[in-house]
């Protein structure tokens, strides 16, 4: 049996790569990605304390977060391929139509 | 199966579930109206909206909880579902000619509307942290399609992909922050987390958690400094979506917020005050400095919008004394009415002044308007007079119960930092203004029935229930003190 802090700071450090992730790449993909990770962070971390608290909650609230994670995945690649049909580029430093 | 679900709990969230019914029935029935005639989508969802207002406002006496305390109605939710459902009413009508006039008229534009004022009703009533994530997920992926509706221009694309991304990285705020409260308390429902709270065994983790949570809000609600993509997303959405979500947005996220600190996390209060304090403090300092250099009218409402979340966020700061906190929250309460209606208006404005291809959203388009078009230019005046918040307008009547509060529960300084950010918005609202009476211009202005009818009507309450304001904030102070 693996002590529950390790499953914590495991989650605290993938949290932080996709915090960074966001920051700092370039592709809405990958950024994409890097958001999943932070979703998928919290997930560890809600299953390690449902263990450690002996409830159901947190294994049940991992559900509604992949199933919504769903949801935004369908909406934000629809996004992505209608940007990427308009300008043949989805790199997000070339988004800047809107400045002021 | 009664064991499982009984009426009470359903009665719950009846309005809510009546207009999820209704959206989902509409997108069927879309199916079969025909391209050119998808304004009867929209009477349907407006019909579908009133239905659920009507049956809000029957409610509005009662008090119950229901799916094991999961979701709560009370006055309070009473008070916002029904401001949200006029919001989306107002919604509706500033969408319907507009959509038409710039050749995005669609079925789904109203559909995903009421999708997304379910999530915002459902976020007002939550009661435990998982229905708050969802009921916020159902109110900002419509949002994030809506921003990006008008597919044909690029800056509506990108307003949509923008508002997505980071959308989505505050939701991992978010997330990550119910995960480490539901770690430090055992629960995710706002009493489970004060019983263990105050039973002393959580600390750090509680308060690293509640940080979180506030980041995710931050987002929504526009606060400084989480606020980067409001102006773009505001400037790229098509103008109607945004007038509804510069709205119905902060209004549920300020709610969910209010309902969070107050409920769950009151042995937070020395922790969480000042931190409150500084962003409404920075979010009032960078929203009307930066302001004040726009010159596109959709990015200056934007900031304004963001100066306003730093104005109605000072409501909050004093939830921990239990003396102020029903008064400051009613102040709060009548403010956001005051900001939704001025607000509305104004884009409303907006809206009849925009032409096809963005055009018509330069300040010097406004000018010479009064000559043109006098009512509209007297509403935009009252607008802009509400938003600085001089008399005789609802937003001064706002702003004064607003600074009251503030300094009844001791914070003096936020009030003088409210008050000088005031006068430094009179500049750039007062630009607007100058611009429609004293250039000289050819401003040309769309009229239609239910744009007309909005602003006309925004600005008729702007005005009146400044001089009677007593009614409304009895409602919000009835509404607050009904919380529990």
């Amino acid at each position: 049996m693996v002590d529950i802090s390790y499953y914590i700071l495991l989650s605290a450090v993938l949290f932080t790569i996709g915090a960074a992730g966001v920051l700092v790449r370039r592709n809405p993909l990958i950024i994409f990605m890097s958001v999943e990770l932070m979703l998928n962070a919290a997930n560890l971390a809600f299953v390690a304390f449902a263990s450690m608290h002996n409830s159901l909650d947190g294994q049940i609230f991992v559900f509604f977060v992949m199933t919504v994670a769903a949801a935004e995945v369908a909406v934000g690649l629809a996004l992505i391929v209608q940007i990427f049909k308009s300008r043949h580029s989805i790199n997000v430093d070339e988004m800047n139509s809107l400045k002021g | 199966m009664s064991q499982y679900i009984n009426p009470i709990d359903l009665a719950t969230i009846l309005p809510a579930i009546v207009l999820v019914v209704w959206a989902c029935v509409l997108l069927l029935v879309d199916l079969f109206i025909p391209r050119e005639r998808k304004g009867l989508t929209a009477v349907l969802a407006a019909f579908g909206l009133a239905l659920s207002l009507g049956l809000t406002l029957a409610q509005s006496g009662g008090t119950s909880s229901g799916f094991k305390g999961m979701v709560t109605l009370d006055g309070f939710s009473a008070f916002l579902n029904a401001l949200l459902l006029v919001s989306g009413l107002f919604g509706v009508a500033l969408a319907y000619g507009y959509v038409r006039r710039m050749g995005l008229e669609r079925g789904e534009y109203y559909i995903l509307l009421l999708f997304s004022v379910v999530g915002m009703m459902l976020m007002v009533q939550a009661s435990d942290l998982i229905v708050v994530f969802i009921a916020l997920e159902l109110l900002s992926i419509p949002l994030y399609v809506l921003a990006a509706l008008n597919a044909r221009q690029i800056e509506s694309e990108e307003a949509g992909l923008k508002y997505f991304l980071l959308g989505s990285f505050s939701t991992g705020f978010l997330v990550y922050g119910i995960a480490l409260i539901f770690g430090a308390t055992g629960s995710t429902s706002y009493s489970g987390i004060v019983t263990a709270a105050s039973a002393g065994t959580s600390g750090l983790l509680l308060t690293i958690g509640a940080a979180l949570l506030l980041v995710g809000f931050g987002f929504k609600v526009a606060a400084v400094p989480f606020h980067m993509w409001t102006p773009d997303v505001y400037q790229g959405a098509p103008t109607s979506v945004t007038a509804f979500m510069s709205s119905g947005a902060k209004i549920a996220g300020f709610a969910a917020l209010l309902r969070v600190f107050a409920l769950a996390f009151p042995t937070l209060t020395a922790d969480l005050t000042p931190i409150l304090a500084a962003l409404a403090a920075l979010t009032m300092i960078v929203g009307n400095l930066v302001a004040v250099s726009q010159t596109n009218i959709k990015r200056l409402l934007a900031y304004s919008s963001i100066a306003h979340a730093g104005y109605i966020l000072m409501a909050f700061v004093p939830y921990g004394n239990p003396q102020v906190m029903p008064v400051s929250v009613a102040a709060g309460l009548f403010y956001l009415v005051a900001y939704a209606v001025s607000n509305f208006g104004a884009w409303g404005v907006v809206i009849a002044l925009e032409k096809q291809g963005g055009k018509g959203l330069e300040l010097g388009d406004y000018a010479g308007l009064f000559w043109k078009n006098r009512p509209l230019a007297l509403a935009m005046t009252v607008f802009m007079l509400s938003l600085i918040g001089f008399p005789p307008t609802i937003g001064m009547v706002g702003k004064f119960y607003l600074f009251r509060a503030v300094i009844d529960g001791g914070f003096v300084w936020l009030a003088i930092v409210g008050v000088v950010t005031s006068l430094i918005s009179a500049y750039y609202y007062l630009r607007v203004v100058v611009n429609m009476f004293m250039r000289e211009g050819e401003p040309q202005t769309g009229s239609e029935f239910w744009l007309n009818f909005t602003w006309g009507l925004t600005a008729l309450a702007t005005v009146v229930v400044s001089f009677v304001p007593q009614p409304l904030f009895a409602w919000a102070s009835s509404a607050v003190l009904r919380l529990f």
